[in-house]
C-alpha cells in the first residue's frame, strides 16, 4: 500500500481515494488484532484488579461493620430489616430463601449432570403388572443442558444480589453514623416512578429479551459442542453428550460427506457464496431502483404523486406468503406465465424459472426487487425532499445536467444518510428466509451436496439451509448450531468492517 | 436565440415527463397485476387448477364457499387472536424499550444498546429449536399453538425498539425538564406529556405488531407442526399449495388470500400516513 501525502491524496480520484481506504483497512488489520488483543488483555486485568479491590472491600465490611452488617452475610436483608428498611429486607430474604430452596432440592442435580448431560439413557424394564417389558426414561440431556444453564445464570444472579446487599448494609451503616436519615418504604417506592423509573419501564421487556432470547442463544451455542440430533435427542433414544470441537471440523473439513456428495466444507462455500451475491445483488438493485422510482415520483410537474405512492404502497400492505407464493407458482413449469406464453404459441418448452440453477437466481433476484421497491420507496422520498432545493439551483446555473446532479448531489447526500441502513439490510437479505423460502424452497436441488444435510438448492442461503438442517430426516441439530453460529460470525464481520471503512467514506463526500 | 433554447428546454421537459409517466403506468400495471389475478382467479369455477388464462369463463362464489367448508376459519380466528394480541403487547413492551433508552441516561445504557445490536446478529432461527422444546413443555404447541406464539413474538420484541426510539429522540428534552422542575415525576412525564405527543408512533407501532403475525409462517410451522387447529393463515394455506394439494386448492389459495389480504389492506390504507412517519423517520437514523 501507497502513502500519499496529504497534497497528494487530494489529487487522487474518488474510486482511488476509496481504494487506499480499502487498502489502509486491510493492512491494518494485524495492527488491530494485535491492538484487540493488548486490549483484551488490559481488560481482563483491569477486571481482576477491580474484582480484587471488590473483595478487600467486602472483607473489610465484614470487619468493620456492625452484628446487624455481619448477620447479613448469611441472611441478607437482615440488615434492612433491623435498620427500619422493611420491604427491601422482605426483598432480599425471599430471594435467598427461594434460591437455597432451589439449589437443593432440583439445581444442584442439574449442576452436577452438567459436565456428562446424563448418564443413563432409557432402559426396558420388566413391568409386573402390564407383564411386559416397558421403557422406562431416565436423564434427559436436553432438561440437563437447559437447566443447567439456567442454574449457572441463577448463581451468578444471587451472587451479584448478595454483593448488592452488603454494599447496602456499609452505605445505611455510614448513613446513619453520619447522622442522615435511610430511605424510608414509601420513598422506595416513590423511587420506582421518578429516579428509578427505567428500571420500572425495562424490567419486563429485559425478562422477555433474557428468556426467550439470550438463554436459548447461549444453549445453541453449546449445542454446537455436542451432539445432539434426531438419533440422540437426549430422552427418548439416546442421550447426547459434549463433543467438543468435532462439529467445527465437520463442517470446515474437506473429507467427502456422507453418500459420496462433496464436503460440508465445499457445500458451506457454495452457499455463503451464493448468500453473499444474493445480499449484495438484493440490497443494491432495490435500493438504486427504488430511488429512481421515489425520484421519478418526486420530479417536479409529475402529477397524482399521492396515487402513484398509494398504488405502490398498497403491496407492503399484502402479506408476504400471499403474494410471494403466488407470484412463485406464475413462475412454475405449468404456472400462468408459462401456459398463457404456450398458448400463444411464443414458446414451445416452458421456461425453466425454477428448474434451472441460473434462471432461479436471476428470477428471485427480479422478483425481490418487486418485493423491496415500495419500501425503498418510502424511505427514500423523505430523504431526497430534505435534500435543499438551493444545492440543485446552484449547479443548475453551473450547466450540470441532470445525471451530473445525480452524481455529485443526490447520490453522495443519499449515500451518507442511509449509510447504516445499507447495512441493516445488507445483513437482513442474508437472513432474508421469507423471499427464498416462499419462492423455490432453495430448489433447484443441487446433486452434488446431496451429503450434505438436509437436500441443498441452488438459491439456498445459509439461513434457509439451517433450517432445512433442523427440520430435515436426521436433524442435526448440532450442525445447524454451527452454521448458525458461522452465520454470526459473518455478519459481524461485515458490520466490524463496514463501520471502520463507512465514516471514512462518508468525510469524504463534499456537500458544497 | 434566447427563446429557442428556452422553448428546447420545455419540449424536453415534456418528453421527459411523459417518459415518467409511461413508466409509472408500467410499474404500478406490474406492481397491481398479481392481485388483481389472485382476485379474478379466486371467482373461477370451472376448474381448481393453474390455467394459461385469467379471466373466468365461469364466475361463482364456489372458493369462498369451500374455504368456509374447511379449516380456514379456524386458521383465521388464531391468526386474529395472535394479531390482536401482539398489538396491544408488543406496543407496550416497544414503548417502555425505547422511551427508557432515549430519555434514562443510566450506567448500563451504551452497554445494553451495544448487546443487543450483537445478540441481533444472531439468526433467530437459531433459537426456535430450544424454544419449540421449551413450548412443548409448557403445552403450548399443536393445538395450543396460540398461546405459545403469542408468547414468543411478544417476549422479544424488546429488541424493536430503534423506530420508535428514533422518534421519542425527536421530542425536546426541554420538555421533560420544564415538567420535572413543575414537580412532576418521572411517570408523570411519561404518561401527561410524553405519550400524547406520540400518537404518529404508538399508531406505527400497533400497525406494524399487528400486521407481523399474519405472515409469520416459519416458526408458527414449527411450533403448530402437523395439527391443523393450531394453524395460521400462512401455515395452513401453505399447506394448499404442495404438489398433491395444489391442483385441488389453487383457487381456494386465492379466496383465502383475498380474505386475508383484504381486512389488513384497508386498515392500512387508513392508517398510511403514520406508517409512512414512522418509515422516514424512524427506519433509516436506527
Amino acid at each position: 500500500m501507497k502513502r500519499y501525502s496529504d497534497l497528494e491524496y487530494l489529487r487522487l480520484s474518488k474510486g482511488q481515494r476509496f481504494a487506499n481506504k480499502l487498502a489502509a483497512f486491510f493492512t491494518g488489520i494485524p495492527g488491530a488484532i494485535g491492538r484487540f488483543f493488548i486490549k483484551i488483555g488490559l481488560a481482563i486485568k483491569n477486571g481482576f484488579m477491580a474484582l480484587v479491590n471488590e473483595i478487600k472491600d467486602i472483607l473489610s465490611t465484614f470487619i468493620h461493620g456492625d452484628w446487624k452488617t455481619k448477620t447479613s452475610f448469611v441472611i441478607m436483608g437482615f440488615g434492612n430489616l433491623t435498620r427500619g428498611q422493611i420491604l427491601r429486607g422482605l426483598l432480599f430474604m425471599l430471594f435467598e430463601a427461594v434460591f437455597i430452596i432451589y439449589m437443593v432440592t432440583t439445581g444442584g442435580y442439574w449442576l452436577s449432570m452438567l459436565p456428562s448431560l446424563g448418564k443413563v439413557g432409557p432402559t426396558s424394564e420388566y413391568n409386573a403388572v402390564l407383564d411386559t417389558y416397558v421403557t422406562a426414561y431416565n436423564d434427559n440431556s436436553f432438561k440437563i443442558l437447559l437447566y443447567g444453564v439456567l442454574t449457572i445464570f441463577f448463581i451468578v444472579a444471587f451472587i451479584y444480589t448478595w454483593v448488592v446487599n452488603v454494599k447496602q448494609n456499609k452505605l445505611a451503616e455510614q448513613f446513619l453514623k453520619s447522622g442522615k436519615k435511610l430511605k424510608s418504604d414509601k420513598d422506595d417506592l416513590r423511587s420506582m416512578v421518578d429516579e428509578q423509573f427505567y428500571k420500572t419501564l425495562l424490567a419486563l421487556p429485559m425478562t422477555g429479551i433474557l428468556v426467550f432470547t439470550v438463554m436459548p442463544i447461549v444453549f445453541m451455542i453449546l449445542v454446537a459442542f455436542t451432539n445432539y440430533d434426531g438419533a440422540h435427542n437426549g430422552f427418548s433414544n439416546n442421550l447426547f453428550t459434549w463433543v467438543g470441537l468435532d462439529n467445527f471440523n465437520t463442517l470446515l473439513s474437506w473429507k467427502g460427506g456422507a453418500g459420496g456428495g462433496q464436503s460440508y466444507s465445499a457445500t458451506f462455500g457454495e452457499i455463503l457464496t451464493w448468500t453473499l451475491i444474493w445480499a449484495f445483488l438484493a440490497t443494491f438493485t432495490n435500493y438504486f431502483l427504488g430511488m429512481f422510482v421515489a425520484m421519478m415520483i418526486n420530479k417536479k410537474g409529475i402529477r397524482l404523486k399521492k396515487m402513484w405512492r398509494t398504488i405502490l404502497v398498497m403491496t407492503v400492505a399484502i402479506p408476504q406468503f400471499i403474494s410471494l407464493l403466488y407470484v412463485s407458482k406464475m413462475f412454475a413449469r405449468n404456472g400462468l406465465i408459462n401456459l398463457s406464453l404456450q398458448s400463444l404459441g411464443w414458446i414451445k418448452e416452458p421456461l425453466p424459472f425454477w428448474e434451472d440453477p441460473t434462471w432461479a437466481r436471476i428470477t428471485v433476484i427480479v422478483i425481490n426487487i418487486w418485493v423491496g421497491i415500495p419500501y425503498l420507496m418510502l424511505i427514500t422520498t423523505g430523504i431526497l425532499m430534505n435534500i435543499p432545493a438551493d444545492l440543485y439551483e446552484s449547479a443548475r446555473i453551473d450547466g450540470a445536467n441532470a445525471w451530473q446532479q445525480y452524481r455529485k448531489i443526490t447520490l453522495p447526500y443519499m449515500l451518507f444518510i442511509t449509510g447504516p441502513y445499507l447495512l441493516t439490510s445488507f445483513t437482513g437479505n442474508m437472513n432474508n428466509f421469507n423471499v427464498i423460502y416462499l419462492l423455490t424452497g432453495g430448489a433447484p436441488t443441487n446433486p452434488a451436496a446431496s451429503g450434505a444435510a438436509g437436500s441443498v438448492g441452488y438459491t439456498d442461503l445459509l439461513i434457509t439451509w439451517l433450517f432445512k438442517i433442523t427440520t430435515g430426516a436426521e436433524s442435526q441439530y448440532y450442525l445447524a448450531s454451527v452454521v448458525g453460529i458461522m452465520v454470526f460470525v459473518v455478519v459481524a464481520l461485515i458490520s466490524l468492517v463496514v463501520y471502520n471503512v463507512l465514516p471514512s467514506i462518508k468525510n469524504e463526500e463534499d456537500y458544497q | 436565440m434566447e427563446q429557442k433554447r428556452h422553448m428546447g428546454l420545455k419540449t424536453l421537459n415534456r418528453v421527459s415527463n411523459t417518459a415518467i409517466y409511461i413508466l409509472l403506468i408500467i410499474i404500478s400495471v406490474v406492481w397491481l397485476i398479481p392481485f388483481v389475478f389472485i382476485l379474478l382467479q379466486s371467482f373461477r369455477v370451472e376448474s381448481t387448477y393453474q390455467v394459461g388464462y385469467v379471466i373466468p369463463h365461469e364466475w361463482g362464489w364456489q372458493n369462498y364457499l369451500n374455504l368456509w367448508n374447511s379449516d380456514f376459519k379456524r386458521w383465521y380466528l388464531n391468526t386474529f387472536i395472535i394479531a390482536l394480541a401482539s398489538a396491544v403487547l408488543i406496543t407496550i413492551i416497544q414503548l417502555c424499550m425505547s422511551y427508557t433508552l432515549s430519555r434514562f441516561r443510566f450506567k448500563m445504557r451504551a452497554g445494553l444498546m451495544r448487546f443487543m445490536l450483537i445478540l441481533g446478529m444472531f439468526p433467530g432461527m437459531l433459537t426456535m429449536i430450544i424454544l419449540y422444546r421449551v413450548l412443548s413443555d409448557l403445552g403450548l404447541t399443536q393445538a395450543n399453538a396460540v398461546p405459545g406464539l403469542i408468547l414468543v413474538g411478544v417476549a422479544s420484541s424488546g429488541m424493536g425498539y430503534y423506530v420508535s426510539k428514533g422518534f421519542f429522540d425527536t421530542i425536546p428534552k426541554s420538555l421533560d425538564e420544564a415538567a420535572r422542575v413543575d414537580g412532576a415525576t418521572r411517570f408523570q412525564v411519561l404518561y401527561k406529556i410524553i405519550l400524547p405527543l406520540s400518537k404518529p408512533i404508538v399508531i406505527y407501532t400497533i400497525l406494524t405488531a399487528f400486521m407481523g403475525p399474519w405472515g409469520d409462517y416459519v416458526f408458527a410451522r414449527y411450533v403448530a407442526f402437523g395439527t391443523s387447529a393450531g394453524y395460521n393463515v400462512a401455515v395452513g394455506m401453505y399447506s394448499w399449495l404442495t404438489n398433491d394439494q395444489i391442483a385441488r386448492m389453487y383457487t381456494t389459495f386465492c379466496a383465502g388470500g383475498v380474505i386475508v389480504a383484504l381486512p389488513v389492506t384497508i386498515l392500512f390504507l387508513c392508517l398510511q400516513k403514520y406508517y409512512v412517519e414512522g418509515v422516514t423517520g424512524g427506519a433509516v437514523k436506527g
